[in-house]
C-alpha cells in the first residue's frame, strides 16, 4: 500500500473523512465506526490485555497476526465504550494489511487531524494515542 | 434494617421506568463515554456530558451559573423539575453531576440507584430518538459553597488534622501509580496522597451490581476507617468525579452534615509546589 502523510491510503481517507465533517458531524462519523465494530475472529486465542487497566480506563484486548507481510489486528472493546471501539475500528479498518514498517512510521499525533479532540476534548483522545502506542509495539515486535 | 438518611435522593429503576413521560421529571443521562448515549438511552432522558457540558471550556472550573443557566434552559429543565441522574461506571459521573447541579441551587435532585448497567441488565429499553424539549428560564443560585472545597480549605483541613477520605484505588494512593498508563495528560508530577488521609476506595461503597451498599455496611465502612458522622470531612480522588460518588454516599445516604468535596484532587495537589505528601500505605 502507498503513504499518504505517513499513513496507510485507507487510514488517510478515514482521517480526510474526519477533516471534511464538522463538529457534531465528527461524532456521528466516530458512531458509525463504533457501530462497524467487528467481532472478534473465532480463529485466534484470547487476546491479551492491552496493558494493566486501573479503574477509570476501558479494558481493552488486542491481538494481531501477520498474514503474506501484512499485519492485521483484532481488539476486545466492551460494548458500553463505544468510543474506545470507535478508535479501535477505525484502526483496524486504517491498517490492516499495512506492513510491520509502515504502521511503525505512523505519526503519534496523526488522530489531531480528526479534529475530534475539538468535540470530544484532548483527554479523550488519549485512548487512540495508547492504542497506537500498542499496534507500533506489536509491529515492532514482529520485526525483531 | 436502618434506611438511608435521606431517601429521597436515591430513586430505583422501577420508579424511573413508571415516570417515564413524566412531564416534571427530567432524565439526565452523564457518562464517562462521550458516545454511549447516542448508542441508546432511556426513553426521553437528555445527554450531559460532564466535560463538555459542564466544565469550563477554559480555565480549570466549572461552568459559570449563566452558562449553567443556559444549559438546564435548553434542556427544559425548570427551577420546579424533578431531575433523575444516572449513567455508566456505577454513577460516577451522574453524580458528579448532581454534586453540580446542588452546587447551583437546583432542589429536586435524585440518583437513579445502579445507573446505567441496572437498566440495561434488565433488560428495559433503550431508544436512539432525538428529543427536544422546550426551552425554560432557569434561575441558579450563587455557589453553595459549603459542599466544595479548594485548595487552600484542604490545607487548612490538613493543619487542623481534620478528616480526608482518599478514595482512589490503593495504588494510586500508596503512589505507586501517578497516573493512568497512556493517560499522562490527566496525571501529576508526584505520586502518594494527602498526609493523614485514610484510603477508602469508592467503589467499596457499591455492590456487584452498582447499586449502593446497604446503610448497615456503608456504617461500617466508613465509622470502620473513623469517617463519623459529627466530623467535617473533605473527599478527594484524581479530578473530582470518584470522590463526589462518596460525598454522595455520605451526605445522602448516611446523612452526614459536614461533607466536602475537594475537586482540584490529586491532579491538583500533586503537582502543587511544596504541597506535603505521604507515600506508602499511611498512617
Amino acid at each position: 500500500m502507498s503513504a499518504v502523510n505517513g499513513l496507510s491510503a485507507r487510514l488517510e481517507e478515514i482521517v480526510a473523512d474526519f477533516e471534511l465533517c464538522e463538529g457534531r458531524e465528527k461524532l456521528e462519523l466516530l458512531l458509525d465506526y463504533a457501530r462497524r465494530f467487528p467481532a472478534f475472529p473465532a480463529h485466534l486465542q484470547r487476546p491479551d490485555q492491552m496493558e494493566e487497566v486501573p479503574e477509570c480506563m476501558t479494558p481493552v484486548q488486542m491481538s494481531s497476526e501477520v498474514k503474506d507481510g501484512g499485519i492485521y489486528y483484532y481488539f476486545v472493546v466492551p460494548e458500553e465504550s463505544p468510543t474506545v471501539r470507535g478508535y479501535a475500528a477505525i484502526m483496524m479498518e486504517g491498517l490492516n494489511g499495512s506492513s510491520p514498517e509502515q504502521v511503525l512510521a505512523i505519526p503519534a499525533d496523526f488522530y489531531l487531524r480528526t479534529g475530534l479532540q475539538h468535540v470530544l476534548t484532548p483527554q479523550r483522545l488519549n485512548g487512540m494515542s495508547a492504542i497506537l502506542a500498542h499496534v507500533k509495539r506489536r509491529a515492532a515486535a514482529e520485526l525483531d | 434494617m436502618a434506611a438511608y438518611a435521606h431517601p429521597e435522593f436515591l430513586v430505583d429503576t422501577e420508579w424511573v421506568a413508571q415516570h417515564l413521560g413524566d412531564p416534571k421529571v427530567r432524565l439526565v443521562e452523564s457518562d464517562e463515554d462521550a458516545l454511549l448515549y447516542d448508542t441508546g438511552h432511556i426513553p426521553g432522558a437528555v445527554k450531559v456530558d460532564w466535560f463538555t457540558n459542564l466544565q469550563h471550556p477554559v480555565r480549570r472550573d466549572f461552568v459559570t451559573k449563566e452558562e449553567f443557566e443556559t444549559l438546564c434552559s435548553n434542556l427544559g429543565i425548570a427551577n420546579d423539575t424533578t431531575v433523575v441522574f444516572y449513567g455508566d461506571k456505577s454513577n460516577w459521573f451522574a453524580v458528579y453531576a448532581f454534586w453540580l447541579f446542588e452546587y447551583y441551587g437546583h432542589k429536586d435532585r435524585r440518583v437513579m440507584n445502579g445507573g446505567r448497567a441496572k437498566w440495561v441488565a434488565e433488560g428495559r429499553s433503550l431508544t436512539t430518538t432525538p428529543l427536544a424539549y422546550p426551552v425554560t428560564t432557569y434561575h441558579a443560585s450563587t455557589p453553595a459553597k459549603g459542599i466544595r472545597a479548594f485548595r487552600d480549605d484542604v490545607s487548612r483541613h490538613l493543619e487542623a488534622r481534620l478528616p480526608l477520605v482518599d478514595v482512589r484505588s490503593t495504588k494510586e494512593y500508596t503512589g505507586e501509580l501517578i497516573h493512568m498508563p497512556g493517560y499522562p495528560q490527566e496525571g501529576a508530577q508526584r505520586g502518594g496522597h494527602i498526609p493523614g488521609a485514610v484510603s477508602i476506595p469508592w467503589s467499596q461503597a457499591v455492590q456487584e451490581d452498582g447499586t449502593f451498599k446497604s446503610p448497615a455496611a456503608l456504617r461500617d465502612l466508613y465509622q470502620g476507617h473513623g469517617i463519623t458522622p459529627e466530623k467535617d470531612i473533605i473527599a478527594y480522588c484524581r479530578i473530582g468525579e470518584r470522590s463526589s460518588h462518596t460525598w454522595f454516599v455520605l451526605r445522602y445516604l448516611l446523612g452526614y452534615p459536614n461533607v466536602r468535596n475537594y475537586d482540584g484532587s490529586w491532579t491538583e495537589w500533586g503537582n502543587l509546589v511544596g504541597a506535603p505528601i505521604e507515600k506508602g500505605n499511611g498512617g
